[in-house]
């Protein structure tokens, strides 16, 4: 029986505050395969093209046929749960101060022997379970073995929960909650448990509908935010910054302007001034703070979620000053990324198609819908990923992209 | 000594046995829990020693076999330069438990085919304050990627998924493995070299500290700086410089046996026993104790299956029929294993077969077994993943072959 | 003559006999721009990012870098600002003579008015009324609107917008119009984002105060402050804005001499 997780007690002021310890991240490139597909929420292993054996550990050349034509592949996961350990010791500083720490063996239906990180609802061996990846406090990809049925409380599990980033219990950032998408994703993340949601929002003389309602929800605080501003941002990283779990990036500004189509730089600096440079102040008055509190007890932060565009992939011209914007949003959330890993902090892209809201109005369906969005982000701050494409118009753009970007761009300016 | 029949039957074309080839000098560099010093000590320790054990000059070894995992960034042609040696045959075998026997079957066939006259087989490790721990990220890529991150730490989470898996299977009790490391403690009590000196209860290994469940501390090997040696001559050299020596009757090697096995219970010997036996011209009955590679007890029970002291699954049964001190009905690490020795990182793979030929020659510094004529020293290790990829075996007789 | 009017000018000032009253509002980001719809270029609210702070960007000092639009906070509006004076000459910052940077200031008092109705217009009427008492507006004067709408310390009350747009006094088309033609003024001053009421698209033509004032050459004044501190005349005002070359404005510090 997992226990449900409680919310947890005030923290003690007095003591020092645990510092962010992260397990081994040191992998080879192939291994690296696996977190890459982790990072998307895909369990993947490498198949030989030429003989279909499954490999794991991850290696160069097929174990069976030396072919080195691997693939990587989606798996079932389907296995038989061989035998297990409780670990009481470790060498290791991570999970030393976090044992006891259950693991597996697992025998693939496929066939490779893996060892596995163990969900506490598994059934003792010999049992089926399913086994999936997913990223661990490094950022790295890791095996689990899960219950093949649902357990109550299966997101509790103590060691799942070092890999994901629910907002159970936990306070949240929203730093703009004037747009659809920044409600939503408000709503959402209330839905999901979390205590206490800040909701920013900038030019406070500008009304705009629901804002007043969201402020009134009992969990939610609304607070002054612009992220064009470096003394704003400052500011309320000063007041609550300190406090932030997970930071959800819903600030934007979109035009619909290429090149040709627009007089001056005014509008496509507007863009950049909130979309990057706006990351950019975000991240140095709130990243320090989320860094340090990266193992902080129960509810710890654990998260930092930017909604950037497929468009930051390759370029939509209709929308091209937009697009480029996103794209320096995209670079930037990689250093981002690699800054918080110390403080094992996820940093989560979303990469939505075509939001229904007013400047894509002029764009055919299908459009995502604001509350799908939340729900996507939702998603991936339970499963812990990095990269989110969520609706029919980003996973197919990703396909391309994937193929081959050239082909994209072609086919996007078409 | 006729050539079994078996022998080339089972093995191929032209397997030749060791009979005009000795092992002498057995020597082991007192172990210590943490050293300051570099394998490169060790190593030298060891040579001196068996020079002067064989009263040979520096300038007759011509062959150097090396197992280590602390000489980085050296490698064995890094002694030769360091120690002043100059030789004409050299090989480095890093490969923990196995690689006694496999430095043994190197060196073997280098002086039978008149490559090197005389081979030093040292293993020799160093052990600082945060060796181990260090060591264990960068043992192998497979255990970098798919073990370490899982927390375990070395090859402890392996073995407790194998010796759960095994008790399951075969209705082994926790109190068969214990009687194994009572035993060895008993024997190590009489070992002036063995770092555990306190004798060790049932209940104590019973209760003792959890690592990862089943095993608990008693079930593991300690970490510590040391050296095992000796030297391969032929048996004329060895006749006359006086030494006392043991010959080989017999020696196997396989690496990555059974790799479709879901999980480890068995070790190449399965694949090789019959022609080790066969070209000794022994059965397993004809053996006086047996220096298993007891890195977890549990190994040493499915050495004792694969090498034919019992079938299969069975193992538990056989250690409640026996007794493993050297005065009881089937010897075991007569000087205490590895469990209550110590583990000097590759000169655990030498430790059995030091022993053997100490055992064999009468040159005891633990207490002996009577009457031994015959022993056998195993080699296992190299977990590299899941599993032991190495196993060995060497099949030795005391004096006259 | 008048060397000893600026002499004692000069000496009125160092003893306080003449005091500067500061009608500028601070400039800080928190401080409202004029917002026009989505669709057109912005006026950049003001932004400030610090270059170095006595720290390892600059040991000994401190410095900042600005950005701003040219209407941003207390600003001057030169006539090239609108489509109706473009064609105009001398009508950019730059180009603006000097000399009508210096004025005298009449200052309406409509606080009264506009405390019961935000978008409350200033009529020919009311500075007839004015004149009545105070005496004819001089050629050449500045006409400032007092509303005491820089007391409103919170942007979101300084903006005043609700859905049908933004709710701040100014002057009616007609009475634009009549300082223009019948009094000659250099310009019209406002307290509130613009020299037009924020219903101002409405009247007659859309934004009467920027269409007429810079259709004559005429200047505009947004976002003074502390125009409750003025007499109702007898100040003498100065509104230089940046040299800009061919700019339609800049945020200035605007200054008032009075009596003490």
């Amino acid at each position: 029986m997992i226990p449900p997780l409680t919310r947890p007690k005030r923290k003690n002021p007095m003591l020092r505050t645990r510092q962010a310890l992260l397990p081994p991240r040191a992998r080879s490139r192939a291994a690296l395969g696996l977190t890459a597909a982790a990072a998307l929420g895909r369990f993947e292993l490498q198949v030989c093209s030429d003989c279909d054996a499954v490999q794991y550990p991850p290696r160069e050349a097929c174990h069976r046929c030396l072919s080195d034509r691997l693939r990587w592949r989606g798996q079932t996961g389907l296995g038989e749960l061989l035998s297990t350990t409780t670990v009481h010791h470790s060498h290791d500083p991570f999970f030393r101060e976090r044992v006891p720490w259950k693991l597996g063996m697992v025998r693939l239906d496929v066939g490779p022997t893996l060892v596995v990180h163990l969900h506490s609802g598994c059934a003792p061996p010999p049992s089926r379970v399913r086994v999936d990846a997913r990223l661990d406090k490094s950022g790295q990809g890791v095996l689990l073995a899960f219950p093949i049925d649902e357990v109550p409380n299966m997101a509790d599990d103590r060691q799942l929960r070092e890999m994901t980033c629910d907002p159970k219990f936990r306070k949240v950032l929203v730093t703009d909650g004037k747009t659809s998408v920044g409600q939503a994703v408000a709503r959402a993340v209330i839905d999901a448990g979390a205590d206490l949601v800040w909701v920013g929002y900038a030019e406070p003389w500008k009304l705009v509908p629901g804002l007043a309602e969201l402020g009134a929800l009992p969990q939610v605080t609304l607070l002054p935010l612009d992220l064009s501003d470096s003394r704003s941002v400052k500011q309320t990283a000063a007041e609550i910054g300190g406090k932030v779990d997970i930071l959800i990036n819903t600030a934007e500004v979109h035009r619909t302007e290429g090149i040709a189509s627009r007089n001056g730089v005014e509008t496509a600096r507007s863009e950049m001034d909130v979309n990057y440079f706006g990351l950019l102040r975000l991240a140095q008055e709130f990243g320090p703070a989320m860094r340090s509190r990266g193992a902080d007890g129960q509810s710890s932060a654990t998260a930092w979620v930017n909604l950037l565009s497929i468009y930051a992939l390759c370029n939509y011209p209709a929308h091209g000053t937009f697009s480029a914007s996103k794209a320096a949003a995209l670079s930037l959330s990689q250093c981002l990324r690699a800054e918080m890993r110390q403080g094992g902090v996820r940093v989560i892209n979303v990469f939505p198609g075509p939001i229904d809201d007013e400047w894509n109005q002029a764009l055919p369906p299908p459009k995502l819908s604001a509350g799908s969005l939340a729900k996507a982000v939702i998603k991936a701050l339970k499963d812990g990923v990095e990269d989110v494409y969520p609706g029919d118009v980003a996973q197919e753009w990703l396909a391309r992209w994937q193929d081959s970007p050239k082909v994209l761009e072609r086919e996007v300016s078409l | 000594m006729v050539q079994s029949r078996e022998n080339s039957a089972v093995s191929g074309v032209g397997a030749r046995d060791y009979r005009d080839l000795a092992l002498v000098a057995p020597v082991t560099v007192p172990y210590v829990r943490y050293s300051i010093r570099n394998a490169h000590w060790f190593v030298a320790q060891a040579l001196s020693r068996l020079l002067k054990a064989s009263k040979l000059d520096k300038s007759d070894i011509d062959g150097l076999s090396v197992g280590s995992f602390t000489l980085a960034p050296d490698t064995a042609i890094g002694l030769t330069q360091h120690l002043g040696l100059t030789v004409r045959w050299l090989d480095h075998v890093p490969l923990g438990g196995a690689c006694g026997v496999v430095a043994l079957r190197r060196a073997l066939r280098a002086v039978q085919a008149g490559d090197a006259d005389v081979v030093a087989c040292i293993g020799a490790d160093t052990n600082h304050v945060d060796s181990f721990r260090e060591s264990l990220g960068s043992f192998s890529v497979f255990a970098r990627d798919a073990v370490f991150p899982y927390g375990s730490g070395g090859p402890n989470a392996s073995f407790a998924f194998l010796t759960s898996y095994y008790m399951r299977t075969f209705g082994a009790t926790r109190e068969d493995f214990g009687k194994l490391c009572v035993a060895q403690r008993d024997n190590a009590l009489g070992y002036r070299h063995a770092l555990f000196k306190k004798p060790l209860t049932l209940d104590e290994y019973l209760d003792a500290r959890p690592i990862a469940d089943p095993i608990r501390l008693f079930d593991c090997v300690m970490p510590c700086a040391g050296a095992e040696a000796f030297l391969v001559m032929t048996r004329q050299r060895a006749q006359a410089l006086g030494l006392p020596y043991v010959s080989v009757r017999s020696t196997c090697e396989r690496h990555n046996a059974f790799p479709d096995d879901p999980i480890q219970m068995r070790g190449g010997w399965v694949l090789d026993r019959d022609r080790l036996y066969g070209a000794a011209g022994v059965e397993p009955s004809d053996i006086d104790f047996v220096q298993t590679y007891d890195d977890y007890p549990v190994m040493s029970v499915i050495q004792l299956e694969d090498l034919g002291f019992c079938e299969k699954g069975e193992g538990a049964e056989f250690v409640r029929r026996h007794t493993f001190t050297t005065d009881g009905s089937f010897p075991i690490n007569t000087s205490g294993g590895q469990l209550s020795v110590g583990q000097a990182g590759c000169a655990a793979g030498f430790l059995g077969l030091v022993e053997s030929i100490r055992q064999l020659t009468g040159q005891n510094l633990a207490r002996s077994v009577p009457e031994a004529r015959l022993g056998m020293a195993v080699g296992f290790g190299m977990i590299t993943y899941d599993r032991g990829l190495c196993s060995g075996a060497a099949i030795l007789s005391g004096g006259q072959a | 003559m008048v060397a000893s009017t600026l002499i004692s000018l000069a000496a009125d000032l160092a003893s306080r006999r003449i005091r500067v009253v500061d009608l500028t509002q601070t400039l800080a980001p928190e401080f409202p721009p004029i917002v026009l719809p989505p669709e057109f270029g912005q006026c950049l609210p003001f932004r400030i990012e610090e270059v170095s702070r006595y720290d390892e960007r600059g040991p000994a000092w401190y410095w900042n870098n600005f950005s701003c639009g040219e209407h941003t906070g207390t600003h001057f509006d030169a006539p090239v600002h609108w489509v109706s004076g473009r064609d105009l000459p001398n009508n950019a910052t730059d180009t603006i003579p000097v000399q009508e940077l210096v004025g005298a200031a009449c200052v309406i008092d409509c606080s009264q008015e506009v405390s019961a109705d935000p978008d409350f217009l200033l009529t020919t009427d009311h500075v007839l009324r004015w004149e009545s008492v105070h005496g004819r507006i001089a050629p050449r004067a500045w006409v400032l609107m007092r509303t005491d709408w820089s007391k409103r310390t919170d942007p979101v009350a300084y903006q005043n917008y609700d859905a049908t747009g933004q709710h701040t006094p100014g002057p009616a088309a007609e009475v634009v119009r009549f300082l223009i033609e019948e009094r000659d003024v250099v310009g019209f001053g406002s307290e509130a984002i613009g020299t037009d009421a924020g219903q101002g698209y409405h009247l007659k033509p859309p934004y009467p105060c920027h269409y007429y004032m810079h259709g004559a050459g005429r200047y505009g004044l947004q976002c003074l402050a502390n125009l409750d501190l003025l007499p109702p005349t007898g100040a003498v005002i100065f509104c230089a804005p940046l040299k800009i070359r061919n700019g339609s404005g800049s945020p200035i510090r605007a200054l008032a001499l009075v009596p003490a």
